[in-house]
């Protein structure tokens, strides 16, 4: 019964999606404004059929129907009820299915915003977004679907994979990476528009600049949120490991971040508009490959490559989208004049440019990285990856100079700056940057490259805190406010400028606790016997004894242990391993004291009930937690800028901030 | 030749340069740290080309072989393709402290290097799990988890 409905479900929202695709994509090549009614009708009705189709599975999972073959596969009568919910994106079909359910939100709700635009290219991409719908619900229709029937009906399931089910944080990171991903639709769909047209003014690049920054805020708060589960449920002692599943998430970041700074070239000089668009192209072309090479489990085996159901189909969807997008850029990009030029070799124009090259750069390193050993697997037959010290040694320099032009960019005016604008902006910032590196090397820390981004990272909190001040103070000079109200005044009247420095404050953080956890990490491992201790840096910890325990799902057994810190402050840490029921192996859970500069952190590798005894991991990481704090910033920030501009503030922005001479303050049109 | 033109052939072709020296180094570098996925037989196979890169060596841990020093510090024992006694085998040495998982018998990959005296240097040692959930086979019970957490500490002791 319920795989009867969740696939008719599924059916409908393919027709809708096809329907409503065609209906789209002619009606905007031929300028049908009346086709948009239709059009809106298909994207309600894709959008009932997923949410359908999702709510469907959700209940197939909360009432145990072991019948459909989803629920057979991740469903057990043991998991508590969170988990159940959860357990709709803990596998291939089920994630694919959510997949589903966002897209048909996006779509529907770039619909929605819409509406009242000039037709022609909303048509063009609501169509194009539907074909990309047209693709996932075939896929859960056909090779990857979740609705199969399973007979005979077993009586319960294993349950969802145990890792998953360990900490909370699994709860909200995979559905942030999907809206990150999946919200990349909606810029290929606008920039498709564009391309098709062969035009891009200005209010449709607005569109197109608002609907990056969503998926890029959730892709970034994925990002962080998934470095943090590994840290604080993997237990292997770090965050970021360069794992192919993990650079599929970092690559469509990294030109969606690329495409949000040329953006603002395109803008304001009105150039560089191909290289904007194929940048949109770029980030949905890489979030497809990320899908596929997390997805389709070739990073497994070869042999998961051929069987995989969904690989193949991933992957002429992959060569489809290459081609159109090729083609596009090819045959229409020519027709997208630049109106503008770029400004002087000292301009921010200039800055960006560079930091876009950057960005490609190392786009370019990671995904040849990560692509490599498939692509050498595929032709020689023999299994490699490529270690960390790879990525390493090409990302470190490439972030160290994206840094450096962070603190650059926003103090160079657009156009042409002066020398003696350049000594004015770059003095104290600059001052500042190396009075804290060899602050640091007074205080006995050493490596060149860990006190550069040190004091880099200071030159640009210093560059963008100016930034931020400066239209805050000439408004509490000129218009006579209290300091509250001008930094509210000047952050609403310039959304995306605050917005993308208070995001850029969390970058210099993410920077900063990179650079620090890498490079004075401390690690020991150790064996004890109950009252036995070992000590690491500061720190002292002693076995207190075994613990058992049992809840509903899955048993466990902790070492609890006695840390001391360096000024004699106890704390009870109890690294565990889990031992769910219907899985063989155990899996630990770390246990981390938390202080703001550094982390003790503790793993229970390995213990004899009968000695008793117990084996440890131990390491301290400094500032690590940081990265974690970064996170607010990012939401902050992202909101602020994509927040909605009411029609009001556009109609007083003529009375923008007065700031004395462009040239002076760069930043305050941005 | 217009300036404009002539700027734009500059910015291409200096965009070209450095497109070039970024691919050069980026293939050098993959080039020194590829890491290879061999079976005892497979690496053994390779003869010299083993020596000097980093290996991740998967295989079963044989029976009989774990043996660790006085000390119970250093731990050796040898990885083979399969439980045959037959199979390839190799000595692996390490110092780390095996997981809890570690036992005779089991799936294990050592990342390390290899060298001429045949003895496989191990820096990290992991249980091989599959990480794809794969369902409980019948017979599996509830109770398993008891006998995982008895039995290996004492073997691998």
């Amino acid at each position: 019964m319920i795989s009867t409905v969740g696939t008719a479900l599924v059916l409908g929202g393919l027709l809708a999606a096809a329907f409503g695709a065609v209906v789209g994509i002619e009606g905007g090549l031929r300028h049908r404004p009346g086709a948009l009614r239709i059009v809106l009708g298909a994207v309600t009705a894709f959008l009932v059929c997923m949410l359908g189709a999702n709510l469907t599975m959700v209940y197939a999972l909360v009432t145990h129907d072991f019948s459909v073959h989803y629920v057979a596969q991740v469903g057990s009568r043991a998991t508590p009820l969170v988990y159940t919910v959860v357990s709709l994106w803990s596998a291939l079909e089920g994630s694919i299915l959510f997949w589903g359910a966002i897209l048909s939100v996006y779509v529907f709700a770039f619909a929605r915003a819409h509406r009242d635009h000039p037709p022609t290219n909303p048509l063009l991409a609501l169509g194009t977004m539907l074909a990309v719908g047209v693709f996932f619900s075939f896929l859960i229709a056909g090779p990857a679907n979740p609705f199969g029937r399973v007979t005979p009906v077993p009586p319960d399931g294993p349950g969802p994979n145990p890792l998953l089910q360990n900490h909370v944080l699994m709860v909200i990171h995979p559905p942030m990476l999907y809206l990150g991903y999946v919200g990349m639709v909606v810029p290929f769909g606008i920039a498709v528009a564009a391309l098709l047209r062969g035009q891009l003014g200005d209010a449709w690049m607005a569109v197109l600049r608002r609907w990056t920054l969503i998926p890029w805020m959730f892709l970034s708060v994925g990002i962080v949120l998934g470095s943090w589960w590994a840290y604080a449920v993997l237990g292997w002692g770090g965050y970021w490991a360069w794992d192919p599943v993990e650079n599929a998430s970092f690559l469509p970041w990294l030109t969606a971040t690329a495409f949000l700074h040329s953006a603002m070239v395109q803008e304001r000089r009105h150039t560089l508009k191909l290289w904007t668009l194929s940048l949109s192209l770029g980030s949905f072309l890489l979030t497809i490959l990320g899908t596929f090479m997390t997805r389709s489990g070739v990073f497994n085996s070869v042999h998961s490559f051929t069987q995989s159901e969904i690989g193949p189909t991933f992957l002429v969807f992959l060569g489809i989208v290459l081609v159109v997008s090729i083609v596009l850029i090819a045959v229409r990009g020519p027709l997208l004049v630049p109106e503008g030029s770029l400004g002087s070799i000292a301009s921010r124009e200039t800055a960006i440019l560079l930091n876009n090259l950057l960005f490609a750069a190392l786009t370019f390193t990671v995904l040849l990285g990560t692509v490599f050993p498939l692509v050498r697997e595929a032709f020689s037959g023999v299994r490699i990856s490529v270690g960390a010290p790879y990525f390493n040694r090409m990302a470190v320099p490439l972030g160290v100079a994206i840094l450096f032009l962070m603190g650059v960019g926003p103090s160079l005016p657009w156009g042409r700056a002066s020398p003696d604008t350049l000594r004015r902006q770059f003095v104290i910032p600059a001052a500042a940057g190396v009075a804290v590196a060899l602050i640091c090397l007074l205080a006995g820390l050493r490596g060149g490259l860990t006190l550069l981004t040190f004091g880099l990272g200071a030159f640009v909190a210093v560059v963008t805190f100016r930034e931020m001040a400066l239209p805050v103070r000439v408004r509490m000079r000129e218009q006579q406010e209290p300091l509250a109200r001008a930094v509210w005044r000047t952050a609403t009247r310039a959304r995306r400028r605050f917005g993308g420095y208070v995001v850029h404050l969390g970058v210099v953080l993410v920077f900063v606790a990179i650079a620090a956890s890498q490079s004075y990490v401390v690690h020991t491992t150790a064996t004890l016997t109950p009252g036995k201790k070992f000590q690491l840096g500061p720190y002292t910890a002693q076995l207190v004894g075994l613990r058992n325990g049992v809840d509903p799902h899955r048993r466990w057994i902790a070492a609890e242990v006695d840390v001391t810190d360096g000024a004699g402050r106890h704390r009870l840490l109890a690294p565990r391993m889990n031992f769910y029921e219907r899985s063989t192996d155990p899996i630990g859970s770390p246990a981390i004291r938390s202080a703001a500069f550094e982390d003790f952190y503790l793993t229970l590798l390995a213990f004899d009930v009968n000695t008793p005894s117990a084996s440890f991991n131990a390491w301290i990481f400094p500032m690590v937690s940081w990265i974690w704090w970064s996170l607010p910033l990012f939401v902050l920030g992202g909101l602020f800028a994509a927040w909605p501009e009411r029609r009001r503030a556009r109609a007083d922005s003529t009375d923008r901030v007065p700031v004395p001479g462009d040239a002076r303050s760069p930043g305050a049109a941005a | 030749m217009t300036s404009v033109t002539r700027n734009r052939l500059i910015a291409v072709g200096a965009l070209l340069v450095a497109g070039a020296a970024l691919t050069f180094v980026a293939f050098g570098n993959i080039g020194k740290n590829l890491v290879f996925y061999w079976t005892p037989g497979e690496m053994l196979a390779q003869g010299s080309k083993a020596y000097g890169p980093t290996i991740r060596l998967g295989g079963i841990v044989q029976p009989g072989s774990l043996k660790w020093d006085a000390a119970h510090t250093h731990l050796s024992f040898r990885v083979a393709d399969s439980d045959k006694p037959a199979a390839p085998s190799v000595l692996v040495k390490s110092m780390e402290t095996p997981p809890q998982m570690f036992r005779e018998r089991i799936g294990v990959v050592v990342e390390g290097n290899f060298d001429r005296s045949q003895t496989f240097t191990s820096s990290r040692l992991m249980v091989n799990h599959s990480n794809e959930y794969r369902p409980p086979k019948p017979g599996d019970g509830p109770d398993k988890w008891k006998t995982t957490v008895s039995a290996p500490t004492a073997e691998a002791r």
